[in-house]
């Protein structure tokens, strides 16, 4: 590594990691590269926020227990308040979910690991703005993608596609082939059965190979045909509120996508669209890009690209191995901190700078929500969005300028905020924010300074 | 606007010497728009609407009339003129959906119409693409990072007509090279402080972060006083309770559960008393919403181009039909229509306001009572200054052989052309700069011509 040590420490901890904690860039010195590959953890995954976390089936079948007492409640005119009952629900279950994620964030030590792990949570986004997935986010991403996040793409695919949180984000649960005994069944009692392409189209254009790969409104279509049957268990059937391929559900017949035919295969035929959608050149590259876009830069260097490309298809799409690249390759090393912070991150960093960690919901969903991030909503199954010129719009500028304020007069407790800076930035501190920083009249203000500075904006 | 108690009683002066005490100039605070030669254009404002997630044309506006809805939509259908729940009546054909009851008042006095055919030239299906597409004025994603909007007000003179949008995120219609600036409800920076200044201090060498600090700071000043206009031309006695609301207004126009008043709850539930009680709360809120854009629109030398986003139209499933998830999306919508048509008082009379979204959804409904990406969908037009009149654009029918692949409501107007029309209709943007530079590469594409009087 070419690049000064105290350098390069401080963008260890502050680009590829989440923000210093005091000490941590000190502690990256020794050797930077190596902190970093410290934390690629292949056997085990990502750090769970919570050890003793409600699994999904159980939420599943606590929404399911909520609507039918709702109909029951409706059909014998009892006073039951609904709104009540789904906010106890929500708070209480997922935000519990989001404040053990974002603690996990402000107090690891792996902060490279995790967020690596929010990488992924991102790209394969379940998101709480439907009822019935608000208290799934948290499960999903602690059972179908932090597990996996560095091995096999392929395997998070399949978890992820057959997790109930993305089978009821995305309509695949309900989903049922047109020519099935189910459709037949349930048009019969009088209820529309049919196909639902939500989530093949999502699978291929976000998750996958990308919309630019080529394929039609009948690959998609075909694809649907193909995951009919990917479901969830209900209660009489033995895997109540867990996945389930229901074969009665399940389009008969050969399929055609891209230009390759499945041979009828029950569920595997979906998992062997599945394995050449995860092992496609086009699927290697969305993936490079949109690492490379959120690590270093927006308009991401074409040489880092083409080596994580080479590597996620030389390796089968080892995720551990595409990590080791991005992690050694110079281009992700460019000294100038170019990537502004989204909201999450600025938040998060900040926690970190000022050895804090938040106790409860409202300690983070209030500031979120005002920045654009509300916890687990993202707006669509693309996810946040990364560019700076989304997240640096003047109103949200102001609203940071208030919220590190805040920060501030609560969390410095007589701190020295100079102190606080230089842990915080390390190398990347410019003499002209630290001497803004010394000159400022209260404590107070140094951390706020801190906190609103150019070059702590950005990572 | 939790902050908004503290400001409120502020005079427009008091929030100006606040925010100059603080060595931050104002940029249109207070100075006239633009020189004499410009006067009709100076009054002359344009909203757009970005319905994002896939609006269904043949919800917002069904053609009740055409003998095939019924049969396609099933279970989703509108019902007919006078039935209950039933389509408000535009003419034999078209009704405006039950919950869109402002929309329909406006359109009665020749202040509202609709395109019920409309697409961008994108045909993916992809959400993404075509809202890049509908965004950025090009004929693919990708084509530029600029968006149309933005690049419109770099023709007409960079600083001449000022924009904002409403959100807590910058949309890709203006951005750009002309600065806009943002607003969402919410809490501002404390007056009393000498952080502003430092902070524009250290921003000098930065031209992202000095920008967008020193617009902002000038819209914070400014919707001091918008929000003072609004709540007087609204006389909600709710609204500021309803704004105050945590999780209630920032999200409103930027987060897909908008008329959640929990937190982190969607609405997407159909039909439910739950979603009743949600949508009592999120109605002052997006009114209230509207009324305070109004406000900065009217003030002198204030934005006279907005552009809003709303998201939540992705109906693949129980998609409901008067009532139900889309109906309470466009309830939302209706509310904060009317809340901007009511806070521009006399404005309204040389106002424009353009409701599109990316593309329209399935004619037929699927297999989970909701409908599929479709095409083309149904723009919205409203405002003082349309010209009154039928539909825009042609009606292709939902006859068998006219959908486009089978599938969806086939495209008759090109989107392009109808920006086109209101951009030389408002401002008389020239034609040339139109067809090369605002949407490049679309001489083909004419403006739609007898929409704005």
């Amino acid at each position: 590594m070419a690049l000064e040590r105290n350098l390069a420490a401080a963008i260890a901890v502050t680009r590829f990691g989440l923000g210093a904690k005091p000490g941590e860039i000190l502690t990256a010195r020794d050797d930077p590269e190596a902190w970093l590959l410290a934390q690629v953890r292949s056997g085990v995954g990502a750090d769970q926020p919570q050890a003793d976390a409600q699994g999904s089936a159980t939420r599943v079948m606590q929404f399911r227990d909520y609507q039918k007492e709702r109909q029951a409640a409706k059909a014998s005119g009892q006073d039951f308040d609904p709104v009540k009952f789904a906010r106890k629900l929500i708070l209480a279950d997922a935000g519990a979910d989001f404040v053990a994620r974002a603690r996990l964030a402000a107090t690891t030590d792996a902060d490279f690991r995790e967020r690596w792990a929010l990488f992924w949570c991102n790209h394969f986004t379940v998101s709480a703005t439907k009822l019935q997935t608000a208290t799934l986010v948290g499960p999903f991403e602690q059972e179908a993608i932090r597990p996996h996040v560095f091995g096999r793409f392929e395997d998070m695919l399949v978890a992820s596609s057959s997790h109930p949180g993305m089978l009821l984000y995305l309509d695949q649960a309900q989903s049922v082939g047109p020519d099935t005994m189910a459709a037949n069944f349930l048009s019969r009692g009088g209820k529309k059965a049919g196909l639902n392409e939500n989530l093949a189209r999502e699978i291929m254009e976000l998750h996958t190979v990308g919309v630019a790969s080529g394929y039609t409104q009948a690959d998609v279509t075909e694809f649907a045909r193909a995951m009919t049957g990917w479901s969830i268990g209900g209660l009489q059937e033995g895997d109540a509120g867990k996945f389930k391929f229901r074969v009665a559900a399940h389009e008969p017949g050969a399929r055609t996508i891209m230009g390759k035919r499945y041979a009828e295969g029950g569920m595997d035929q979906a998992l062997a669209v599945m394995k050449d959608l995860a092992a496609s050149p086009h699927t290697a590259n969305h993936i490079a890009v949109k690492l490379a876009r959120h690590f270093v830069a927006d308009e991401p260097p074409p040489a880092l690209v083409a080596k994580l490309q080479h590597t996620y298809l030389g390796t089968g799409g080892d995720l551990a191995e595409v990590a080791k690249t991005l992690v050694t390759a110079p281009e992700s090393w460019s000294s100038a901190p170019v990537k502004f912070k989204t909201p999450y991150e600025f938040v998060v960093s900040s926690w970190r700078a000022a050895d804090i960690a938040p106790q409860t919901l409202p300690d983070i969903g209030q500031i979120m929500t005002s920045l654009g991030q509300k916890p687990f909503s993202a707006p669509s199954p693309k996810g946040w969005p990364e560019e700076a010129e989304v997240w640096c719009a003047p109103d949200a500028v102001i609203k940071r300028m208030a919220w590190a304020q805040g920060l501030a007069a609560k969390a410095l407790n007589g701190r020295d905020p100079s102190q606080l800076a230089s842990d915080a930035l390390g190398a990347r501190l410019t003499p002209l924010v630290a001497t803004a920083i010394s000159r400022a009249e209260t404590r107070e203000e140094g951390l706020a300074i801190l906190l609103m500075s150019p070059e702590f904006q950005r990572r | 606007m939790s902050a908004a108690p503290t400001f409120a009683v502020l005079s427009r002066r008091q929030a100006l010497a606040g925010v100059l005490g603080a060595g931050i100039s104002i940029e249109f605070l207070g100075r006239k728009a633009f020189a004499g030669a410009d006067g009709a254009m100076e009054t002359r404002k344009l909203v757009v609407v970005i319905c994002r997630g896939g609006m269904d044309g043949l919800s917002v506006a069904p053609p009740v009339g055409d003998p095939n809805y019924a049969a396609l939509r099933g279970v989703i259908a509108i019902p007919g003129f006078g039935q209950p729940g039933g389509a408000l009546k535009l003419d034999d054909t078209f009704g405006l959906h039950p919950a869109l009851p402002s929309v329909h008042a406006l359109a009665l006095k020749g202040e509202a119409r609709i395109a019920p055919a409309i697409a961008s030239p994108d045909r993916e299906r992809s959400h993404f693409e075509a809202q890049d597409v509908l965004e950025n004025g090009a004929t693919a994603a990708y084509g530029t990072d600029s968006g149309w909007l933005n690049r419109a007000l770099q023709v007409m003179g960079p600083g001449k007509v000022k924009a904002i949008s409403v959100g807590a995120t910058a949309p890709l219609i203006l951005r750009g090279s002309v600065e806009a600036a943002s607003w969402s409800p919410g809490p501002g920076a404390g007056r009393d402080t000498r952080l502003p200044g430092i902070l524009q201090d250290l921003y000098a060498g930065d031209p992202m972060l000095s920008r967008a600090l020193a617009s902002g700071l000038a819209t914070q000043a400014m919707a001091t006083v918008a929000n003072a206009d609004a709540t007087a031309a609204l006389s909600l006695g709710d609204a500021d309770a309803a704004m105050a609301a945590p999780g209630a207004p920032a999200p409103a126009m930027t987060a897909p559960n908008a008329v959640s008043g929990t937190d982190m709850s969607g609405a997407t539930n159909a039909g439910g008393p739950a979603q009743q009680t949600t949508l009592r709360q999120g109605l002052p809120a997006a009114r209230k919403l509207g009324a305070t854009l109004a406000g900065f629109m009217i003030q002198p030398g204030g934005p006279q181009v907005a552009a809003v986003s709303i998201d939540g139209f992705d109906t693949h499933a129980n998609q409901g039909s008067s009532q139900g998830q889309l109906a309470t999306r466009l309830a939302y919508l209706d509310a904060a229509l009317d809340g901007l048509a009511e806070g521009m008082g006399p404005a309204w009379k040389d106002t424009a306001v353009v409701v599109v979204t990316e593309f329209g959804r399935t004619a037929r409904v699927n297999g989970t009572a909701g409908t599929d990406h479709g095409t083309a969908s149904t723009a919205l037009l409203l405002g003082g200054a349309l010209t009154r009149g039928g539909i825009v654009g042609d009606w292709p029918t939902l006859a068998q052989g006219r959908l486009f692949e089978d599938r969806d409501t086939a495209p008759t107007l090109d989107m392009r052309g109808l920006f086109k029309g209101l951009l030389v209709a408002q401002y008389g943007v020239d034609r040339h700069a139109l067809d090369t530079v605002v949407f490049p590469d679309s001489a083909a594409v004419a403006p739609t011509t007898g929409i704005v009087a």
